[in-house]
């Protein structure tokens, strides 16, 4: 059947909405579109993809507005009686066509505190620990990166602090570090003093666009944000501390 | 508009699982390392992988160890793998594994708290550390996370189109970034090639855009050898439909989980016909199957855990008798489960989740309560640059190479699972090796001369006009090679391959990618087809001068084994003039020990 795709094309501020009339079929995905107009219209069309799997999270895109995935995005769900918009992440710096920079999340990474296991458990250097206590970081560990939860937080994408707050993403990354059974490392001053959790004001945005369904806001923002109440503001707590140190 | 020149000790192309385990250890023993990638971090194929790892830890079942795992390895490979590398893999693939634990990896755990193992073919006892069904996501996430650490110096989504060489070491890369189409020299004094696969030289793969066997021609041009190109695993279980997800890989987990495979009939075909290798080794009913996969430790696995190549042609002998799936492939069935299990929706839930998401989102199929459509799918290449196994280095001085683009290992067929721990035991290997020799040897010279050839040369398609469309000639190749050198293969097809890849080659001289440097995936596409085409006449090449059916080339004007190829592997060379060519050479790295070993563990 006949749709079209109306895709934001160019680069260095030179860009516009192009429209592409294809022939598409129910089970397609909106990436195999892209690379139908790459392959017989436009070649030189900007994408990034990899797995069209859902596992690497390259393909984020808005379509209709909506972050998401292109590859997990079935044309047959769309309303075809309109043209699609597809358009690159509005929250990072625009590259060319649908492909943005993301580095800045790359850096953001680097300066969180990493792993830094205990003493192994036992005496060949190995641990123990129980399936119930590595369910939670896990469902973190999950996470492919798709920075589609950054793109759609309104901290990031109308904002723009992205020099004070490290995003969901990165908070998801920090509670999955904070939450591993077998870490010491304490985190929690960078992240009400570097990391911005407060400028999260909990519209769970970034949980509903998460295509891994991880529930970024009440199991890793929200724990966060108590841990930093715990140790900062909680003058019980804090006396407390002062004999006896935070345990995980 | 030139070239921007950095330099290292160790040049890692490739941040895939074996590339950054490389680096990481390169970067350990004192080396200042730069890696390179065509895509961002943590995005390479290893993040796809879903079963497991194999290492013999024996948390499962403590009659595991080294030797029984050296043994199922070289059974797989029918014998054909470099015994050493096999060896090397099989007794260090514990370790690497808790390696990762200490970096952070969180595996699934046994009631006792330790790394989880689950079943998979031709592993003898479940021996795959996994978390669920996205394994390959923990280990990049876990190697990443501690390699941004480490000092390393990475450039994401840069290319490289050619090696460097200086005199007979290798010296360096030329490369592009696909944001701006800027040109980087990295001069070096060790090269490690990771750069994973070949896949997308066929239609129906389970493989990026990234397979087109970079790594490989690269190192051909540099001089090098390969080994072992016709062995190219399809993967029996891949989604047949709808279309556009043709060949997106179902987990072998799913069989490992208790999945069988069905026919139109309902008839559970892979009970049929077992291997003789294999025949002491597998469940003789289905109700010893289940009681093997649920970890029965007197069971034998069902026969739907048999090697790839078995399978795969089973599925395909189904459909081509008319027996298939509508959509051409066969079911597999993981609902089935709920017979013996109470809460089996959730228990498939849990085991395989991304399964559940792919078919869910994808082809609208709920799998804990209908089957799943399969059929074969390109997965893997046994084949790659041929090694020393005991530093990885290839013929040409300073060049490396581990993972999937590294050859002998896995001999004619690679048993699921093997290819992670393969990442971790090898890039180790070579990460130290490239460090070692780039400490004993001095600093390269480059002359400018032959880089500017290289630039030459890479600008051409996008300085051409009128020329055809780079896709137009990837989409034939891939036909070619589907259609002709694919999963059961005939002298007469083989040779018309050759003919037709010949042609394209010569079309492919004249394409032309029209667009500016930025992120221009045209023009990638264009460079990309010199790798496709060379790694393709390579596989047909090789699979052309094996007039037998073994492991994952199945002849069907010579179906049964020749015991003088039996002792031989396929070596492809480039030469002067741009032709390749190809020999048979013993066997590498069978020694009287290991020889006793397999007969010894049966
Ligand atoms: C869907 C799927 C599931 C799988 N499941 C399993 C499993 O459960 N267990 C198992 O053991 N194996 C599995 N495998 C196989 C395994 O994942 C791969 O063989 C393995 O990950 C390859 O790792 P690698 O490090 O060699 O290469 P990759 O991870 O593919 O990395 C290659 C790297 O090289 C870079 N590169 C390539 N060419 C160039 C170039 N010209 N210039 C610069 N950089 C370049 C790429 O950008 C990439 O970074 C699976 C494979 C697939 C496709
Ligand atoms: S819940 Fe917090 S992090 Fe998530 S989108 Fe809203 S403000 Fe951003
Ligand atoms: S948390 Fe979810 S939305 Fe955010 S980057 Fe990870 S996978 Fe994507
Ligand atoms: S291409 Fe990997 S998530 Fe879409």
């Amino acid at each position: 059947m006949p749709a079209t795709f109306r895709i934001w094309r160019g680069d260095d501020g030179n860009c516009a909405y192009e429209d592409y009339r294809v022939d598409v079929d129910d089970g397609m995905v909106v990436l195999d579109v892209v690379h139908k107009i790459q392959a017989e219209q436009a070649p030189d069309l900007a994408c990034r993809w990899n797995c069209k799997a859902g596992k690497c999270g390259s393909c984020s895109a808005e379509i209709n507005g909506k972050p998401k995935l292109m590859c997990m995005t079935r044309v047959g769900d769309l309303d075809l009686s309109q043209p699609v918009t597809i358009e690159p992440m509005q929250a990072f710096p625009h590259i060319r066509d649908l492909v943005t920079d993301v580095s800045w999340n790359y850096r953001v990474k680097e300066k969180i505190k990493p792993f830094k296991p205990r003493q192994p458990d036992a005496p060949d250097g190995t641990w123990r620990m129980a399936q119930s206590d590595v369910e939670r970081p896990q469902e973190f560990r999950k996470c492919i990166e798709c920075f589609l939860c950054q793109d759609v937080c309104h901290v990031l994408r109308d904002h723009h602090k992205h020099d004070e707050f490290i995003g969901p993403r990165f908070l998801v990354y920090t509670a999955a570090l904070e939450m591993h059974p077998l870490d010491t490392e304490d985190r929690v001053a960078d992240l009400k003093n570097r990391d911005g959790v407060g400028y999260c004001n909990i519209t769970k945005c970034c949980t509903k666009v998460c295509p891994e369904h991880i529930t970024i806001t009440d199991n890793a923002i929200i724990p966060l944000k108590e841990r930093v109440v715990d140790e900062f503001y909680d003058p019980l707590t804090r006396l407390f501390r002062i004999f006896k140190p935070r345990k995980k | 508009m030139g070239w921007q020149t950095r330099e290292c000790d160790v040049l890692v192309i490739g941040a895939g699982g074996a590339g950054l385990r490389a680096a990481v250890e390169a970067s350990a023993a004192g080396a200042r390392v730069t890696v390179l990638s065509k895509s961002l971090l943590g995005k390479a194929h290893t993040v796809m992988a879903e079963g497991g790892m194999a290492a013999s830890m024996g948390h499962v079942d403590d009659r595991d160890n080294w030797k029984v795992h050296v043994t199922d390895t070289l059974r797989g490979g029918q014998y054909l793998n470099n015994w050493r590398m096999a060896e090397l893999h099989a007794q260090q693939a514990p370790d690497r594994v808790r390696e990762l634990e200490a970096w952070g990896a969180l595996f699934d755990r046994t009631p006792d708290g330790r790394i989880l193992q689950r079943n998979f073919g031709g592993h003898r006892y479940p021996r795959l550390a996994h978390v669920g069904d996205r394994t390959g996501l923990e280990m990049i996430r876990t190697l990443q996370d501690h390699g941004i650490h480490q000092g390393i110096d990475f450039l994401m989504e840069t290319t490289v189109v050619r090696l460097l060489k200086d005199g007979d070491r290798v010296a360096g890369a030329f490369a592009y970034d696909r944001e701006r189409g800027r040109f980087h020299v990295v001069k070096a004094k060790a090269i490690v090639m990771a750069t994973g696969g070949i896949g997308r030289a066929f239609k129906v793969t389970s493989n990026s855009w990234e397979y087109t066997g970079d790594g490989h021609t690269l190192a051909l041009m540099a001089g090098a050898e390969l080994v072992d190109m016709e062995f190219v695993q399809f993967h029996p279980t891949g989604m047949v439909w709808p279309p556009s997800v043709k060949g997106i890989l179902v987990t072998e987990g799913v069989r490992g989980e208790g999945g069988i495979l069905k026919n139109s009939e309902g008839r559970r075909f892979m009970f049929d016909d077992i291997p003789p290798l294999y025949v002491d080794q597998t469940a003789d009913t289905p109700e010893e199957g289940w009681r093997y996969v649920t970890g029965d430790k007197e069971a034998r696995r069902p026969p739907e855990l048999l090697t790839r190549d078995h399978v795969a042609r089973k599925i395909v002998k189904e459909v081509k008798e008319g027996r298939g799936s509508p959509h051409g492939g066969a079911f597999l069935d993981i609902a089935w489960i709920k017979e013996n299990i109470k809460d089996s929706e959730t228990h498939i839930k849990k085991k395989l989740p991304s399964m559940y998401h792919q078919f869910k989102e994808l082809a609208g199929v709920d799998i804990t309560k209908e089957p799943m459509e399969v059929g074969p799918t390109t997965h893997y290449v046994m084949g790659g640059i041929k090694v020393d196994a005991d530093t990885q280095m290839s013929k040409v001085p300073g060049l490396f190479a581990c993972g999937e683009c590294c050859g002998g290992l896995h001999g004619a067929n690679r048993l699921g699972g093997n290819s992670l721990s393969d990442l971790l035991v090898f890039g180790k290997i070579a990460g130290e090796a490239a460090a070692t020799y780039a400490g004993q040897h001095g600093e390269v010279t480059i002359d400018e001369g032959q880089i500017g050839e290289v630039e030459t040369m890479t600008l051409a398609p996008m300085e051409r006009s009128g020329g055809e469309n780079p896709y137009a000639i990837q989409h034939e190749l891939q036909d070619v090679m589907q259609d002709l050198v694919g999963i059961a293969r005939v002298e007469s097809e083989m040779a018309e391959a050759l003919e037709k890849i010949a042609k394209l080659r010569h079309r492919a001289d004249c394409v032309s990618a029209p667009g500016n440097r930025e992120y221009n995936p045209g023009w990638h596409t264009a460079l990309d087809l010199d790798h496709l085409l060379m790694i393709s006449e390579s596989v047909a090449r090789s699979a052309l001068g094996r007039r037998e059916s073994r492991g994952a080339h199945s002849r069907i004007d010579h179906m049964d084994k020749d015991e003088q190829l039996g002792t031989v592997n396929t070596i492809t060379r480039l030469s002067g003039d741009g032709s390749l060519s190809t020999e048979h050479v013993p066997v590498m790295g069978k020694t009287a020990e290991l020889e006793s070993l397999v007969k010894e563990m049966g």
